[in-house]
C-alpha cells in the first residue's frame, strides 16, 4: 500500500510535467492546427540554453530567466514565423512533417554544439523529504507537482477569466467571426505560441534535474505528451491536463506491476482503447475547437 | 626525364617494398560508442586512445613507425557497430580497438576473429572471453573476476543477508546479474528483488519504489553510467538508506558528475580508476586533464592501455605482423617499470582475460576514496 502511494506521488509529479507539455501541444493545435512533433525537443532545448548561460558564468536564477526568454524567442516567435506560417498554407500534414524535421534538427544541433553525453542540471526544488500524514514524501516530487499545478491553474484562469483569454478562445473557435468583432486574431495566435514556449521551458526546468540534460531526452517526453493530449481530448486544455496526469501514473504503475520492458506499451494500449471507445478523448468534445 | 623518375620510383617500390613499408604508419581502427547511450564510454575511450597515440608517436612510434588511428561511431548500437567493424576490417588494420559495449563486442568479435585481426575491447560481460575466441582481449576485468569480489565484500564487510539487484537488460547487465546471483547463492544471500531496467531509461521511480517495498540490506546496482546517475538520484529522492554497491559503472567519474550529492556513499569495485594510489595513474590523469580539460573515467584509461598493449605486443614480436599480435599478447606480462604506459603490471591469459590489482572505492563528498587495494593474483 505504501508502495502504491510512492508510485502515485512519483507518477503524478511526472504526469504533471507531461500535462504542461500536452497543454502546449493542444494550444498550438487549437489556434493554428499545428501538430508539433518537435514538442519533446522543445522541452529538451531550454535546459541546454540555461546550461550554456551557466557555463558562461551566469548565476542559476538568471540563467533560468535567460533560458525562458530565449525559448520564447526561438521556440515561440521563431518557430511560428519561420516554420509554421510558411508551411501552414500548404496544409496540416506538410507542417506536421516539417516539425518532425525540426525535431531531428534540434537534436543533432544540440549533439553537435553541446555534447552527445548527458549533463547534470541543478534542481530548483531542494532535495529532502517532508512528512505528509506521517509518511515521508520527497520534496522534489511535491515541488514539481506544486509548480506544474500552479502553471496549469494560472493558464486556466487566463483563458477563462480574462478578456485576453476570451479573445484567444474566440480566435481559436471561429477566427472569421472573431476578426469581425475586432479580436486581433494574429496576435492571439502568436500569444499561444509564446505560451507554449514558456510552458516547455518550465517543463524543461522541472524534468531535466531528474532525467539529466541530454540531446535525446525529448523523444520520450514528446511521445508521452502526444499520447496525453490524445487521451485527454485533443481540443481541451483540461483534457490535456487529465491526460498528462493519467499517463504519468499509468506509466509508473505499469513499470511496477506489469514490467519495465513493456511499460512504454501500456500508455499506447490505453490510447488505442480510448480512441476505439471515445474518439474525442476523455474530456474532449466532438467537432468543436476551444482553448 | 619525368618518365625516368617514375620508372626509378616504381623500381624502388618493387625492390624495396619492405624498406618502404618500414616508414609507413601502422593503421589502427577504432569503433566506439561516440554517440547514443554509451557516448560517455566511447568518448572517454577515444580520448584515451588519442592521448596514448600522441605520446607514442612523439617518442618515435612503435619499432620506428608512427601509429595512425581512425575512429568510427557505433552510435551505441550493436547493428551499426557490426557494420562499422566490417568496414574497418576491410581497410586491413593492424589491430581493431573497441567497441566498449559488451553487446557490440559480442556481435563484432567473430568478424575480427575471421579476419585474424586482434581486437582489444572495453566490454566486461563474462561470456565474451569464454567462447574460445583467440583474437579478443580485454582492457579491464571481466565480470567473472570482478563479481566474486563484490559478493565477498557484500557478505564479509556489509554482512547483508538480502540484496536487491538492479540490472540493465542488455548483454553487459544480464551477464553481471547472472554471475553475481550465483555468487550470492554461495553465501546464502537472498535476492530480495530482481529488477531488470532498460538501457536509456529515464524514469526510475517505479524501480526504486519496488526496492523500498522489498527492504533489502543492500542494493546492488549494475546499469550503465547515465542510468546509474538517474538511479542514484531517485534512490535519494525516495529516501532509500540501504548501502548501494556496484561496479565501476556505479562509482565512475561521470556518475559522480551527473548525480552530484546523490552519489555520496555509493560503493563499488573498480579495476581502473584515476584516483588509484599509483603514481603512473596520477601522471596519466594529469596529462589527460591537461589535454581534454576533464577528469576521465575508467574508459579513458582503457583506451590508453589498449594502445600500450599494442606497443608491448609489437615490441615483443620485433616486427609489425597483424596475425602475430594475438599470439604475442597471450601469456604476456607487461611490467609498468619497463612500459610506464601500461600504468600497472598486467598479465593476459590464454582467453584474453586480465590479471591486475583492483580497488574498492566509496564516493565521499563527490570523490572516489579508495577503501581497499585488492592485489594482482599472480
Amino acid at each position: 500500500m505504501s508502495n502504491l502511494l510512492d508510485l502515485l506521488v512519483a507518477g503524478l509529479a511526472t504526469g504533471a510535467i507531461y500535462a504542461i507539455v500536452a497543454v502546449g501541444f493542444t494550444l498550438l493545435w487549437q489556434t493554428s492546427q499545428t501538430i508539433n512533433f518537435a514538442q519533446g525537443e522543445f522541452v529538451m532545448l531550454p535546459a541546454f540554453l540555461m546550461l550554456a548561460a551557466m557555463h558562461a558564468g551566469v548565476p542559476f536564477w538568471l540563467a533560468i530567466i535567460f533560458g525562458i526568454l530565449l525559448s520564447m524567442l526561438l521556440l515561440g516567435l521563431g518557430f511560428k514565423m519561420l516554420l509554421v506560417d510558411p508551411m501552414l498554407r500548404h496544409g496540416v500534414l506538410p507542417l506536421a512533417i516539417a516539425t518532425m524535421a525540426l525535431a531531428i534538427g534540434i537534436k543533432e544541433a544540440v549533439k553537435q554544439f553541446f555534447s552527445a553525453e548527458a549533463s547534470p542540471f541543478p534542481s530548483i526544488v531542494p532535495a529532502g523529504d517532508i512528512s505528509v500524514f506521517g509518511r515521508l514524501v520527497s520534496l522534489q516530487s511535491l515541488g514539481v507537482l506544486a509548480l506544474a499545478i500552479s502553471a496549469v491553474v494560472a493558464l486556466t484562469l487566463l483563458l477563462n477569466r480574462t478578456s485576453l483569454g476570451h479573445q484567444m478562445q474566440a480566435a481559436a473557435q471561429n477566427p472569421t467571426v472573431a476578426r469581425i468583432i475586432g479580436v486581433p486574431v494574429e496576435r492571439m495566435i502568436l500569444l499561444t505560441f509564446l505560451i507554449n514556449a514558456f510552458l516547455v521551458a518550465l517543463a524543461s526546468l522541472l524534468i531535466t534535474p531528474i532525467y539529466l540534460a541530454k540531446f535525446s531526452s525529448g523523444e520520450v517526453l514528446g511521445q508521452a505528451a502526444f499520447i496525453a493530449a490524445i487521451v485527454g481530448g485533443f481540443n481541451q486544455v483540461r483534457g490535456a491536463i487529465a491526460g498528462g496526469l493519467l499517463i504519468g501514473v499509468v506509466d509508473n504503475l505499469a513499470a511496477a506491476y506489469v514490467s519495465t520492458q513493456y511499460r512504454a506499451a501500456v500508455p499506447m494500449l490505453l490510447l488505442i482503447v480510448i480512441i476505439l471507445f471515445r474518439p474525442q478523448g476523455l474530456l474532449g468534445r466532438p467537432e468543436e475547437r476551444t482553448v | 626525364m619525368k618518365s625516368k623518375i617514375i620508372a626509378g620510383l616504381m623500381l624502388a617500390a618493387l625492390s624495396g617494398g619492405a624498406a618502404f613499408a618500414q616508414g609507413a604508419p601502422i593503421k589502427i581502427a577504432d569503433v566506439a560508442e561516440l554517440s547514443g547511450g554509451g557516448a560517455t564510454v566511447g568518448n572517454n575511450w577515444k580520448n584515451g586512445i588519442d592521448l596514448a597515440v600522441e605520446e607514442v608517436n612523439a617518442k618515435g612510434g612503435v619499432l620506428g613507425r608512427k601509429l595512425e588511428v581512425s575512429h568510427a561511431d557505433s552510435q551505441s548500437n550493436p547493428g551499426i557497430a557490426r557494420a562499422q567493424v566490417q568496414k574497418a576490417l576491410d581497410g586491413e588494420p593492424y589491430v581493431l580497438l573497441g567497441p566498449g559495449y559488451s553487446g557490440s563486442v559480442k556481435v563484432t568479435a567473430p568478424l575480427a576473429a575471421e579476419a585474424e585481426i586482434t581486437q582489444i575491447m572495453g566490454g566486461e560481460a563474462a561470456e565474451l572471453t569464454q567462447g574460445g575466441n583467440k583474437y579478443l582481449f580485454r582492457t579491464s576485468f571481466g565480470q567473472q573476476s570482478s563479481m566474486p569480489k563484490v559478493a565477498k565484500y557484500i557478505n564479509d564487510e556489509l554482512k547483508a543477508k538480502s540484496v536487491a539487484i538492479v540490472w540493465v537488460n542488455n548483454d553487459f547487465g544480464k551477464g553481471g546479474r547472472d554471475v553475481i546471483t550465483k555468487e550470492f547463492a554461495k553465501y546464502n544471500i537472498k535476492v530480495a528483488a530482481d529488477l531488470s531496467t532498460e538501457a536509456g531509461q529515464a524514469d526510475f521511480a517505479a524501480d526504486v519504489s519496488k526496492i523500498k517495498a522489498a527492504a533489502p540490506d543492500a542494493v546492488f546496482v549494475y546499469v550503465n553510467e547515465e542510468e546509474s546517475a538517474r538511479m542514484l538520484k531517485e534512490l535519494k529522492r525516495q529516501g532509500v538508506t540501504a548501502p548501494l554497491i556496484g561496479e565501476t559503472t556505479l562509482v565512475g567519474q561521470k556518475v559522480v558528475e551527473l548525480a552530484g550529492d546523490a552519489a555520496n556513499g555509493a560503493r563499488g569495485h573498480v579495476g581502473l580508476t584515476t584516483d588509484a594510489p599509483v603514481d603512473l595513474v596520477k601522471a596519466f590523469r594529469e596529462k589527460f586533464v591537461k589535454k581534454y580539460n576533464y577528469v576521465p573515467d575508467h574508459n579513458g584509461i582503457k583506451g590508453y592501455l589498449a594502445i600500450y598493449m599494442v606497443k608491448a605486443a609489437t615490441e615483443k614480436m620485433g616486427k609489425v605482423d597483424p596475425k602475430g599480435v594475438a599470439n604475442a599478447l597471450h601469456g604476456l606480462t607487461i611490467k609498468a617499470a619497463q612500459e610506464p604506459g601500461i600504468l600497472m603490471d598486467v598479465t593476459f591469459d590464454e582467453k584474453g582475460d586480465i590479471d591486475r590489482q583492483g580497488f574498492l572505492v566509496e564516493i565521499v563528498d563527490g570523490k572516489q576514496v579508495i577503501k581497499q587495494v585488492l592485489p594482482k593474483l599472480n
